[in-house]
């Protein structure tokens, strides 16, 4: 019994891994016919834009609040810029829109996916000779790549304003030190782009496993309904996991 | 075909928006950018023995109030000493020519500025004058050697002064 999981398992994570390459081979179509990418790209990355910016700006507020709580018995609320915008570039950015992105767009992909399959619309397409992995699943696999940093950036940035906004306006840090601080310590390849790199490495992750829970549910709609499940839950675990081996990787020497 | 064209202007809207926010952390949070001095304001400049971890931008203040921020720091290779160039805000403009400068610390942890104290002269500081008197930055490993070595000599004669005698006293009972 215990054999049995495992071998199922190690199938399970040799068929993701297949299946990734093979979606990736289909990116010589999509470069050919960017309006499918487009299309996708809007799905999940414009549609995704709401959550994250509401979701950014209380974060952002949050940490302008608690942060000024605990430096302002050290006398030192002018480092709140720094905090709010390393914590927010480092680690909240990309984690935090990643699981956001999980809920929102790979639950999507998962369902839309699944239901595909269950419809047999997929094997239709195999009847027709069209390839559904390269036309179906790659233009969604790099919608999700291509979306995933921008919508860090843009919760990074509303982040900063939020934190901002109650550091600064409710609570009367100094402006110029708040900025001055947060440049002086924010490095841009350091920090912004390790964030970035990170953001892209999970919206591999994510994206990933939306898909191929989707392509590889049960064809039912109990099995697309647990596959969308298994989706949003393994997207935050591997995002979490994830997280801790870049951060280590990026960050651990300094 | 109107569906394509309103889908491609969100995806071009989606991309700008993400291009602006990377550009806003490049330029505003991180170090990338360079200081964007007000036109308007006017520069004096001091130098300081030591300018201790002042930074760009931190506030200059009188009496406790903003009056105008730090623009440059430089080393001046021939004195040896630190130059601090500031941008005081134009309606600050009747600082006395005889003003002083110090680099402070705000709190006991906190940022490095410099405070100016006024001092009695009819004639006020114009752009590009330079405030010649000047304090620098308390170093906290000095201000320790300082009061040890004080300690040390002042053992059997309390020559040093009385003040750093007596801390040193207080020191002694703990």
């Amino acid at each position: 019994m215990l054999g049995r999981t495992t071998l199922d398992g190690l199938q399970k994570l040799g068929r993701a891994n297949l299946f990734l390459l093979h979606a990736l081979t289909g990116l010589p179509d999509i470069l050919w016919r960017l309006w499918v990418l487009w299309a996708q790209v809007y799905s999940v990355g414009v549609l995704s834009i709401l959550i994250v910016v509401v979701s950014g700006l209380f974060v952002g507020m949050v940490l302008g609040l608690q942060g000024h709580y605990v430096l302002s018995d050290f006398g030192a609320e002018q480092t709140l810029g720094v905090m709010v915008a390393a914590s927010l570039v480092r680690e909240l950015g990309p984690v935090v829109t990643a699981l956001l992105f999980a809920g929102r767009a790979g639950s999507a992909l998962t369902a839309e996916i699944g239901l595909m399959k269950a419809t047999e619309q997929l094997s239709g397409m195999e009847m027709m000779a069209v390839d559904p992995v390269r036309r179906i699943i790659a233009p969604r696999l790099f919608a999700g790549i291509v979306s995933m940093p921008l919508l860090a950036c843009l919760f990074s940035m509303i982040g900063v304003l939020g934190g901002y906004f109650v550091g600064v306006g409710l609570l009367g840090v100094d402006d110029g030190a708040f900025w001055s601080q947060m440049r002086a310590r924010i490095d841009f390849y350091d920090d912004i782009l390790n964030g970035v790199i990170k953001s892209l490495v999970f919206g591999v992750v994510v994206t990933w496993i939306a898909v191929f829970e989707g392509y590889d549910s049960i064809p039912t709609s109990e099995g697309v309904s647990r596959a969308t499940t298994r989706s949003v839950v393994y997207s935050a675990f591997a995002v979490l996991g994830w997280d801790f081996v870049l951060t280590a990787l990026m960050f651990g020497e300094d | 075909m109107q569906q394509t064209r309103v889908i491609e202007i969100w995806v071009g809207l989606f991309v700008a928006i993400g291009m602006i926010a990377l550009f806003f952390l490049a330029m505003q949070v991180s170090n990338l950018s360079d200081l964007k001095i007000d036109d308007k304001s006017y520069k004096i400049t001091a130098h300081f023995e030591n300018a201790g971890s002042l930074k760009v931008k931190a506030p200059v203040s009188m009496a406790g109030v903003r009056i105008g921020r730090v623009s440059a720091i430089q080393f001046d290779k021939d004195a040896y000493e630190a130059i601090v160039e500031m941008r005081i805000d134009p309606a600050y403009d009747t600082l006395p020519i005889d003003t002083t400068a110090n680099v402070l610390t705000a709190g006991l942890l906190g940022e490095q500025y410099v405070g100016l104290s006024p001092g009695g002269s009819e004639e006020y500081l114009k752009d590009g004058d330079e405030i010649e008197l000047t304090q620098s930055a308390m170093v906290l490993e000095e201000v320790i050697s300082r009061f040890l070595f004080n300690k040390a000599e002042g053992g059997g004669e309390k020559s040093q002064g009385d003040a750093e005698g007596e801390e040193s006293d207080e020191a002694d009972k703990r």
